[in-house]
């Protein structure tokens, strides 16, 4: 592989270190909420997840966009490397999100609106992953996979406006709640701090990721072409 | 004072559940899928690098 570069150095420095103070931020500095106790600190950590997993499918979308447009099959790697980062981190998402509401709706799960279009946009990205690798053509594949990504983008969108447009129990916590949400909380203004600290926190983290898994698609495919160059 | 002894006792108000196990198990979670990734990604990178080197060599043959 390539030299790493400096700045991509920098930027695993800065993500380890944003990390270790968010979480720092997250278990000591905001306060204990009233009536969900010490679980409710997840969310600042499961929101920000939500925000690199939805940011990475939209990454994805310009990648297949700019493919389609130029032809050019760096645009592929970079919208794979896209949906792979978004699926880890929707799914770290998920997961926390059932164990928050363990305590707080007592249920892993519930069949909530905003549950399930987070589980199909998973699933939608996951069969991306799953059908590309049926495709043997490069081009065909990378023409598939940017038509896909754009396509299957519609979940995202509809997984976001969810808990805005329909009647949840799932809370809002920045807007207007429905009356049958559970499990809200008003933040104050260190959880706000924290919250908006994670988010950025996740932001850097996830550039940081998606870089390192774009040089190693990149890296791939230059050890594919000297592959074919060695067998031909 | 004795209001909030009312709601602590008879009401339950006043006190937040107790749920730090569940939030230990979460950023478990959180720390555990972020670590697999990157192990994910440091491992495809390490096995490249072998088939790059192997593919120079049979190249160099």
């Amino acid at each position: 592989m390539e030299d790493k570069p400096r700045l991509l150095s920098i930027f695993n420095v800065l993500s380890l270190l944003l990390l270790g103070v968010a979480t720092w931020m997250s278990l000591y500095y905001a306060p204990q909420e009233a009536v969900m106790g010490d679980v409710q600190r997840i969310f600042y950590f499961h929101v920000s997840a939500g925000w690199v997993g939805m940011f990475s499918f939209f990454v994805a979308v310009i990648a297949g966009i700019a493919l389609l447009v130029t032809k050019d099959r760096r645009f592929d790697v970079v919208g794979m490397a896209a949906v792979e980062l978004g699926l880890v981190y929707i799914l770290i998402n998920i997961i926390t999100g059932s164990i928050w509401a363990r305590p707080v709706w007592n249920t892993w799960w519930t069949w909530d609106p905003r549950l399930v279009t987070a589980t199909i946009m998973e699933l939608v990205y996951l069969a991306y992953i799953m059908l590309r690798q049926g495709i043997e053509d490069p081009d065909r594949r990378a023409r598939f996979g940017a038509v896909y990504a754009i396509v299957g983008f519609i979940s995202v969108p509809l997984t976001f406006l969810s808990i805005r447009f329909s009647r949840t129990i799932h809370p809002v916590i920045i807007g207007a709640n429905d009356p049958s949400a559970k499990g809200t909380f008003d933040m104050v203004g260190d959880m706000k701090t924290t919250f908006f600290f994670s988010l950025f926190t996740f932001t850097i983290l996830g550039v940081t990721l998606l870089w390192h898994r774009i040089r190693l698609g990149l890296f791939a495919e230059k050890v594919e072409q000297l592959k074919m160059k060695v067998l031909s | 004072m004795t209001t909030n002894l009312f709601d602590i006792f008879f009401l339950h108000e006043g006190h937040a559940a107790h749920t730090t196990d569940y939030m230990y198990m979460g950023f478990a979670v959180i720390f555990g899928v972020m670590l697999l990734h990157i192990f994910s990604l440091y491992s495809r990178s390490r096995n490249l690098q072998k088939d790059m080197a192997l593919l120079k060599d049979l190249e160099a043959e």
